[in-house]
């Protein structure tokens, strides 16, 4: 556990050094991400690896780790109030533009992929 | 008696307790339910605590950085969205353009339809621009809303409202679009409600969990490169 932890919490750290160093808005743990898939892939993991394990571990409680930042929503109830018709129907409207948007942009170019590689003869 | 209250009222280890234990009666209740859509642990998490929060006053702030022992493990557990992906990443085999091309699409989309609605349904200039960012995972939306003009606490707030959204109603579209695969759907679903979409997702189907994460991380750095170009035409 604390080996796999050690992976995962050290990958985060260079992430963080990396968007500082590159000047960057993107989060050091989204660069920490594609850091510990280089060395899973490098390292050819398997189930057994301990960054494997731990992540596993800490992913099955992703859910738990969202509360502290969602219960800044009661601190801005009176702004949601003044505002809430454009925000609820923005919030939903372009949620659900966005979702369907590249639902149906991948869907539609990984089919034409899928024919194309039909087509290859064998 | 009124001592007693007061250390309730502020001490960090009550502020765990009370999420945890409200997480595990939501993990109770999903099962319980059988995986009912709305017994999300996360959302009934927020509910109820945000409600003791209110009844009892406790100060957000003094809550937050109580917490914070919780919240650091969002940072580590992004990164062990590598984990499985790494798992699923074969499947993504020769459909690495067409990914990003329809997550880049989906980020102008997002920032676009999220600014004009809210400007069309009168919504103020900084509603507008703390709106932009929405679908960018919690800390870029903070941080981008800052840098546009927004208010970068409650863009964090409208990122977990539409996560929500996506965890409540992104399965039920997705059934009633007829998306099956699995692929389709992750890459859809992180490209709108970031790590809480995701969350659902990994908990029901590990394969579209895993492209859901990739696509998380993608649309972070897709929305933090187009929303300056976009500001410009936009605002």
């Amino acid at each position: 556990m604390i080996t796999g932890l050690v992976w995962l919490v050290t990958c985060q750290a260079v992430g963080e050094v990396l968007v500082r160093l590159l000047d960057v808005d993107v989060p050091g743990p989204v660069v920490g991400m594609i850091l510990l898939l280089v060395v899973l892939r490098w390292h050819r993991a398997d189930d057994d690896h301990p960054a494997v394990l731990a992540g596993s571990r800490l992913l099955e409680h992703l859910q738990l780790l969202f509360i502290p930042a969602g219960v800044g929503i009661v601190a801005y109830g009176a702004l949601l109030r003044a505002d809430a018709v454009p925000i609820a129907v923005s919030l939903l409207v372009s949620w659900l533009v966005g979702i369907v948007a590249v639902a149906a942009i991948f869907g539609g170019l990984r089919r034409r992929h899928g024919r194309r590689l039909a087509r290859r003869p064998a | 008696m009124s001592d007693v209250v007061e250390w309730a009222r502020t001490s960090p280890l009550v502020f765990i307790a009370a999420t945890l234990a409200a997480y595990q009666g939501g993990c109770w209740l999903r099962t319980r339910t059988g995986g009912h859509p709305l017994a999300q642990p996360a959302v009934i998490g927020i509910v109820v605590v945000g409600a003791l929060v209110v009844l009892v006053d406790v100060d957000y702030a003094a809550y937050r950085s109580g917490v914070e022992v919780i919240a650091f493990w969002l940072g580590p557990a992004t990164v062990a969205l590598a984990v499985p992906l790494h798992r699923h990443l074969h499947r993504l085999q020769g459909l690495v353009l067409p990914m990003l091309l329809a997550l880049v699409a989906g980020a102008a989309v997002s920032i676009t339809t999220g600014v004009l609605l809210a400007r069309w349904l009168g919504g103020s200039d900084v509603i507008e621009r703390t709106v932009a960012p929405k679908a960018a995972t919690t800390p870029v939306a903070i941080a981008l809303a800052d840098d546009l003009g927004g208010i970068g606490p409650l863009a964090s707030v409208f990122a977990i409202l539409v996560g929500i959204l996506g965890a409540i109603l992104g399965p039920w579209l997705f059934r009633a679009l007829r998306i099956r695969d699995p692929r389709t759907r992750g890459l859809a679903m992180g490209a709108v409600s970031h790590g809480i979409g995701t969350s659902r997702l990994l908990h029901d189907d590990e394969q579209a969990g895993a492209f859901a994460g990739l696509s998380m991380g993608l649309t972070a750095l897709a929305t933090a490169l187009l929303l300056p170009l976009l500001a410009f035409l936009l605002f």
